[in-house]
Order: structure tokens, then sequence, then C-alpha cells
């Protein structure tokens, strides 16, 4: 009997070094693939409990914080209500449904304390088992966003501001918002309930527009066509013929007309100012390949910007034009991208960029939306730095173009008239995008003050012209909104940024 | 019998010193879950530690005055492993959720295991007294497994109706019952053994046993199967079979029994699987729950990712998520110590029930008698297979069927079950060690 019972007995053994075994292939073989598998909720949890930090705009306005709370998640995510809806689109939001999303996603580390830099100065603090939570603090300021909330009136679009000594986003507003608060209940039913029902929800007020939805920017573009026409080296003198269309080639006699087929022509300047298509398809057409390559120096066509740190979540997407290489068989294509229509599909943030460029010498820099962390006891723990992206034009070319646009806003025939500003020179240039037949063409300013020492570069879109609808124009509708915003702007001192002076700004004054 | 009493003496000692080592980790694993909370101690330390240490000294002078020959180990092992349990389950009380009451419930267990204990080592003074009344024990077993289908009493949970509810205490007889049936088994078959490793009835070169030899073994077995089959009862049904086979090749050393019994158990399962519906759920869920993630294969899918994020050497006593698994105390206990303590715990507890049941089996080597052979080796046997049906169904080696992890499990029946086959095989030691003590150990 005892070997029965011994073979009974190794029979045991076997078995058991079998679970050892797959106890190894599951704690250390698939070990942190399983720990971290997205449907494994534990980590997620353990983020939801931390203390976190908060975010701040550049103007002191705390705009995301945790409170106690006397559930298991110990800690409740606010965005104070009188800016949650304002920031909505940039800050995002730290869920239980849906993770973090924008900056509380991007410095999720940082707001819970566990990037090296805050560990290293707060070493005291993880003996006394503290967590070091940074705060984060934006380059946004509530006064331009507001300011741009206000200026829009609830039409469906978006403003961007950017400081263009740093490329910081002073102002990424997109409406319609909607109020994360809503999404960081605990109650997780509620929060799906809504995510669905704004997810479903025709206006998408979930899509930051700013930067995650492409345009047609219409007549705005012109700024890039003509810059790369000057950088080419195209003789500003040549006059085009004053006409209301020109014939695509490779058609058959497909006319491009101009805007209300009015009829103009003359100089660049002169076409750049009244913004004539006619004479910018002809730009185009006679920049070929040129126009291809040198959108790809603004951005377009092109990786869009991205700096670590930036905090910009989801990521910026890029923007699109004609590809180099496609002229010889795209040539009517050309043209209308000449004229920001067809192939060119850009996004407001970008076009604040290109604004950026030319205010800025020819340079655009990282837009980025954060600008510092703090530790606890507000000390500069790590700062985004202040970088180039791309250098879209030469200074003379960057100059050339700050009187053509100076003229937009200030020549009495200009598109742009309705962005003056008493005592500030304001540089900008309208547009009126055609979409889908029937609909509506988008509103587009974008503009750059003041113009002799530039601060701000700002682009603005409206979406299908808002409420004004076939009257609805770029210099019509866009502008006033650029011209409120940039008032504002201009009328308050800038506020000390708790992070400080930005060190070694590259940009020389004039 | 000087040589008896000083081999004794040894062997108490290390069940004491051993003891105190375990009164420490138990204890000491206790505060671990509430400093994982913050820097204060819990404020019930003390009389953690009080009963904790009342308990087995308790169980410890009952060996010493009653089965002071028996082996040295397995007390300790028991109170080791009862031990990290009812520490994950205080951990998990104190997650609130769906534990709360359930430390303040397991402690009242451990007690009612513990006298349990100590009163079958002052009753039941030869273990031929199993022998003996191997009928009733049968008609005893079968009863139990008949109790919770009696009105008013029993109890469903979760498909199976295997609870029987008295007031606010609940228990599964089903556990109790297994004791019972393999003291049964071990008697019939000491009786049987030769007609059964022979046979009466010759085909050709083959001799079979006669039906009459076979029969009522077969009935009381096949009982038993049919109330667990209706109760839903899949884990105590496949450990029934399980210990069934291995007894009788124990018995006869004939491999054609544990041939037949394993085809049995493939056809049955086979036909289970065809049929029944909360058997199919469990297949499917062992084969791939991943698609049914969020849905019946949550609780595979979530018990995996609680291994996985244990890793090695754990998250620490408190700091990891183990309640994110349904049923984190009971079925899936051992995920909640894989999550918690690692690779270093799980292996732990493994290595914990292998030394237990490794004694248990030099327990019946080492005793004479053909019934307490076998059953000795029949409840080595029963915790054993128990132990890997609950593992393995939880990190999915083969399909989950919901039991309890002997000693560690919350669950009173489990618990009182578990401490009475621990006395049982104290009793059997204590006897073959003062009949003759083992050798090597003199």
């Amino acid at each position: 009997m005892n070997a029965g019972i011994r073979r009974i007995g190794v029979a045991m053994i076997v078995l058991f070094v079998g679970l050892v075994a797959q106890l190894t292939y599951l704690q250390i073989g698939r070990g942190s693939q399983l720990a971290n598998a997205p449907g494994n909720p534990r980590k997620a949890f353990a983020d939801l409990r931390r203390d976190r930090g908060p975010i701040e705009t550049a103007d002191g306005a705390i705009v995301a914080l945790s409170t106690a709370s006397n559930d298991e998640y110990k800690h409740q995510r606010v965005y104070p209500s009188a800016t949650a809806t304002l920031f909505a689109d940039v800050i995002g939001y730290q869920s239980i449904q849906n993770g973090a999303v924008g900056v509380e996603h991007t410095y999720s580390s940082a707001l819970e304390g566990r990037t090296f830099d805050l560990q290293l100065n707060n070493l005291a603090d993880a003996f006394a088992n503290k967590q070091p939570v940074g705060t984060v603090v934006l380059t946004m300021t509530k006064a331009a966003q507001g300011a741009a909330a206000f200026a829009l009136q609830g039409r469906r679009g978006s403003v961007v501001v950017l400081d263009v000594a740093t490329g910081g986003v002073l102002a990424a507003y997109s409406n319609p918002t909607y109020d994360p608060n809503l999404l960081t209940v605990h109650d997780t039913k509620k929060a799906a309930a809504v995510f669905s029902f704004l997810s479903a929800s025709p206006d998408n007020p979930l899509l930051s527009r700013s930067w995650r939805e492409l345009y047609p920017p219409g007549s705005t573009f012109k700024t890039v066509t003509a810059s790369i026409a000057q950088q080419s080296h195209v003789d500003l003198t040549t006059v085009f013929p004053v006409t209301d269309h020109i014939v695509l080639p490779q058609t058959n006699g497909v006319p491009l007309f101009n805007f209300g087929h009015e009829r103009c022509g003359g100089s660049m300047l002169d076409s750049f100012i009244v913004s004539c298509n006619t004479t910018f398809a002809q730009v185009g057409l006679d920049l070929g390949e040129t126009f291809a390559t040198g959108i790809q120096k603004f951005g377009v066509q092109t990786q869009p910007p991205n700096q670590n740190g930036s905090g910009i979540d989801p990521a910026i997407v890029a923007s699109r034009g004609p590809i180099p290489g496609t002229f010889q068989r795209n040539q009517p294509k050309f043209m209308q991208d000449a004229i920001g229509q067809n192939e060119v599909l850009v996004t407001p943030m970008e076009m604040a960029l290109v604004s950026e460029a030319v205010a800025n010498q020819g340079v655009i820099l990282q837009p980025h939306v954060v600008d510092c962390v703090l530790d606890p006891s507000n000390r500069v723990v790590s700062r985004v730095g202040v970088q180039q992206y791309k250098r879209a034009i030469d200074p003379p070319t960057a100059d050339t173009m700050r009187t053509f646009m100076l003229a937009v806003v200030n020549d009495p025939r200009g598109t742009g008239t309705a962005a003056q500003i008493p005592g500030v020179q304001v540089a900008g240039k309208t547009g009126t995008a055609e979409t889908a037949t029937g609909a509506n063409p988008h509103a587009w300013f974008i503009a750059f003050a003041p113009a002799d020492h530039p601060k701000y570069a700002i682009a603005v879109l409206v979406e299908h012209g808002g409420s004004d609808a076939a009257e609805a124009t770029g210099g019509r509708v866009a502008a006033p909104i650029a011209k409120q915003v940039l008032q504002t702007l201009l009328s308050t001192a800038a506020p000390a940024s708790p992070c400080g002076q930005q060190p070694g700004s590259p940009i020389p004054s004039r | 019998m000087t040589a008896v009493a000083g081999f004794a003496r040894s062997r108490r000692r290390s069940e004491l010193s051993l003891g105190l080592l375990v009164i420490a980790v138990t204890v000491g694993g206790y505060i671990l879950v509430a400093l994982a909370n913050g820097p204060k101690l819990p404020s019930d330390v003390a009389l953690i530690l009080a009963w904790v240490f009342v308990l087995y000294v308790v169980a410890h002078l009952a060996v010493r005055r009653w089965a002071p020959a028996a082996d040295g180990t397995l007390l300790p092992i028991a109170a080791m492993l009862n031990g990290i349990g009812f520490v994950m389950i205080a951990r998990l009380a104190g997650a609130g959720r769906d534990y709360p009451a359930q430390a303040r419930v397991q402690s009242v267990w451990v007690t009612i295991g513990i006298v349990v204990f100590v009163l079958i080592l002052a009753v039941v003074r030869d273990v031929r007294f199993f022998e003996r009344y191997r009928y009733i024990a049968l008609l005893l077993g079968i009863g139990f497994m008949l109790l919770p289908l009696a009105p008013v009493i029993g109890q469903s949970r979760g498909g199976g109706r295997l609870w029987v509810g008295i007031g606010p205490l609940s228990f599964e007889p089903n556990e109790i019952a297994k004791v019972l049936l393999v003291a049964f088994f071990a008697a019939y078959l000491a009786d049987k053994r030769e007609l059964l490793t022979h046979g009466r009835i010759r085909i050709g070169r083959w001799f079979i046993p006669s039906p009459r030899d076979l029969g009522p073994l077969l009935l009381a077995w096949g009982m038993s199967l049919l109330v667990l089959a209706y109760e839903q009862d899949i884990g105590t049904s496949l450990l029934f079979f399980g210990v069934f086979a291995a007894m009788l090749y124990m018995t006869t050393r004939r491999a054609a029994y544990l041939v037949g019994t394993v085809l049995l158990l493939v056809i049955g399962g086979f036909v289970a699987y065809k049929t029944l519906g909360h058997v199919r759920v469990r297949v499917e869920n062992w084969m791939n729950p991943w698609p049914n993630a969020a849905g019946n294969g949550r609780q595979p899918v979530q018990g995996w990712y609680a291994f996985g994020t244990g890793g090695i050497a754990g998250t620490g006593l408190g700091l990891g998520q183990p309640w994110q698994v349904p049923l984190a105390s009971t079925d899936y206990m051992f995920s909640s110590i894989g999550e918690e303590l690692g690779l270093v715990g799980t292996v732990g507890v493994i290595a914990l029930f292998m030394l237990f049941i490794g004694s248990a089996y030099r327990i019946a080597i080492d005793t004479i008698r053909p019934f307490t052979k076998l059953f000795a080796a029949g409840l080595a046997t029963i915790l054993g297979l128990q132990t890997f049906l609950i593992i393995g169904g939880v990190t999915r080696v083969i399909p989950l069927t919901g039991i309890s992890l002997p000693f560690v499990s919350y669950g009173g029946s489990s618990l009182v079950a578990n401490f009475a086959l621990l006395a049982i095989l104290m009793r059997i030691s204590d006897d073959s060690a003062r009949a003759e003590p083992p050798p090597g150990t003199r």
C-alpha cells in the first residue's frame, strides 16, 4: 500500500510544481504586461487616490484642484466654476472612466509629485510620507481666455493667442465647450452618461477646435503664399491683371472667381490689401513646386509642433496642404491651394503660428500651454523652455509681410479695417473660406500687435461665419473678435507669472 | 517508552517554537495592513495578539495532553496558513467594499475550529472509532450533503445550492461531509482490499471484482456525486471523484481504476459541458475569458491582473487593490495573496501546503494498520486536491471550481472541517509514533 501512497504523493508534487510554473509565468513572465494592461484598473485607481496638486493660470487663477472626499477615492478633482468651461479643452480632466486627458494627463506625474525634480527638491517630504505635489502653472491667462470666450459670444469657433516672445499659448478657446466637473464625479454611471451625451452631441463640445480640427484657411493663407513668393524673390513691382476671374489650366476653362465676382489686381501689395484671389492663384501657379515646399517651413504638410512638456494634449493635428512633386498634374489645385482652399486644411493654432512667424522675424516658436512646475514651497522645479520650431522666412521677408499685413488693417481699401485699435498698430489678414456648397463660409482673421514690437499673435475662426450667414466675411465677423481680444490684452499689464521671467528670451527688441 | 517520551518532547518543543514564529508573522502582518493606511497602530492589536496566542497555546496544550507524540509541524503549518488567510481577510475588511464583517466572523470560526480540533483530540482516542462506525459516517456524510436541499435552512448562492443558514451563521455542509466520506471509503477499502485487488470474477485472463464487493462503494460514491450535481457543487464533485480514484489506486495499485475514473471524468465533464450552462461558462472562462472581460470573464481576467500586478515581491500588505477581483476573500483568496505578497507569497503558501501534505502522506506511510494508512492518505489527498483545484482554477491552469483554499479562505465550514482533518491526522500520527517511532527520527 505504501508504494501506492508514494506514487499518489509524487503525482501531487507534480501538480503543485505545475502551479508554481504557472505562477512564475504570471508573476514574472507576464507580470509587467498584466500590471499595465489597459483593462487593469489598479494603476488608474491608485492615481485617482493620490493627492494631486493644483493647476493655475499665469495670472494666478486656480483652474483645477483636489479636495478631500469621504469616499474610497479620498480626493475629488474640482474645476472651479468660474473657469471650468473656459479651460476644459486645454487642461482636460482626470476621471475614473476615461483616465486623464489634457494637461491633467501630460503633467500627471508632476501633479502627483512623482517627478525626479520634485522628489529631489523635497526629500524631507518623502520621509514624512508626504507627496511633494507639484503646482502646474500655465502660460495661459484667465484674462486672455476669458476675453476670447467673451468675444466669440457663443459662436462656434476658436480663438488662439500666442505670446510672440516665448511661443507660449495665452488663449486657446474653443466653443462650444463643456464642464469637466460633470465627468469627474465619482458616480461612474452619471459620468459615463454625461460622457456619452457629450460625445454624441452634434456640436462636439469635447473637440478642441484650436488644434484638433482642420478647416480651410481661405485668404488668411495668402500670408503664406505672399511670404513664399517674396522669399523666392518674386518681383514686388509685378503688376497682375485686373480681372474678376482666372481660368484654371488643365481644365476645360473652369474659372476661379474673385470674392463677390469683384474685379481686382495690380501689385502684390494691392492684391493683398483687397485679398485678390486671381492674383494669388496666379502667384501659386508661378511658384509651383516652391509653394509646396514653402508651406512646410510654416508647418503645413509636416510634423506638427510637439515639444516635450508643452502640455498640449491630445497632440496638435497636422495641417495639410499640397504634396511636393504633385504640381505638374495638379496645377488648378495649386492655384486654389494658394488662396487657402482645396487641399489646404489647417488648425486655428497653425494660423496663429503663421501670424507669429511674420511677427517674430520669420521664426516660429514651439507652442506650449504649460510654463513651469512649482514645488509645495512655490519654487520653480522645472520650466518649459523657449524653443524654435521652424524658420519660416528671412527677417527681410518678415518685414515686408508686416507692412503687407499692416496695410490690410490700415488701408481704407483693406478687408481688415474692423481690427483697427486706436493708438496701436495692428497687422492682420482676413479670410473667408468656402466650405461645402450651400454652407456659409468660415470667417477667419489672423493678426499681431503692436506691429512695431509684437507681443501677441492671434488667430480667430468662426465656423460658417456664425449667425451672420452669407454676409459673413473674415473682415466683418472675425476681425472685430481679434480686435476685442487684442485690445483687452494690450490695455492690461502683463501679469507677473508665478514662474517668474522667462530667461533668455530669444526675441531681440526692435 | 523513554525513547518515545524524549522523541515526543522534541516534537512538542518544535511545535511551540514554530508556533511563536507563526504568531509573530500573523500579528506582524496584521500591523502591516494597518500601517498601510497611515502611521497608526490598530487599536485592537493587543487583543488580536492575545487571541492568536491563546488559541495556539490551547491547541498546543491539547496536543501535549492527548497526542504528545504526534507530528510537530502540522499544527504550525496549518496555523501559518490560517494566519495568512486571516490577515488577508482583515485587510479586505479594512478596505470596506464587500467584506466589512468578515474579519470578525472569521475570528469566531477560527475559534470554533480550534475548539473542534481540541474536542476531537480529547474524544477520539483511537481512530478505529471511524472504522467501527463507518456506515454511520457514510450516512452522516450523505445527510450533511443533503442538508442544503432541505427547505427553510437551505440557501442558494451564485448558482449553487450548497449553503445551510441558521440565523446569521451559514456554512457549507459538504466540507464536513468530505471528511466523513473519506473515513467510510478508507474503512471499506481496507476491509475489501484483497477482493478488490485480485477480483473474484474471471474474464479470460482478467480478474475483476464482483459487483457484491464493488457495489456499496459505487453506490455511496454515485449517490454523493448525484447530490453534488444536483446542488451544482462542481468543486466538491471533482474532489470526491479524485479522492475516490486515488484511494482505490492506493489500495489496489491497479492502474485500471485510475484510468477508468479519469475516463469517466472526461466523459462526465464533456456531457456536463454540453448540457449544463454553468459548466460551459466555467470552461469558456478558463479557455479564453478576454473577450468577456467586462462580463462573465471579469473574475478570471481580474484574477490574472492581480497576479501580474503583484509580480515577484507583491505590492505589500494593504497596498494593493485585491478587491478589484470579485470574491477576493473566498474563491479568489489566492489572487489577493498573489497581488499583495507577490510570487514570494504565492510560492510560500504553496510550499506550506506541500509540507503539510507531505507530512500527512508521511504519517500514512509510517502507520501500520491498513485503515489508518488509507484514512491518513485519503485526508492528505483530499487536502492536496482541494488546494490544487482552487489554486489551479484561480491561475487558470484548470477551469475554476468554487471551493475554498484550505485554512486560508474565508468560510467557517471549511475551517472547521480542516481543523477536524488536522486533529485526525495528529491522532493517527500520535498512534503510530507510540507504536513505533518512525525511523530516522529516533
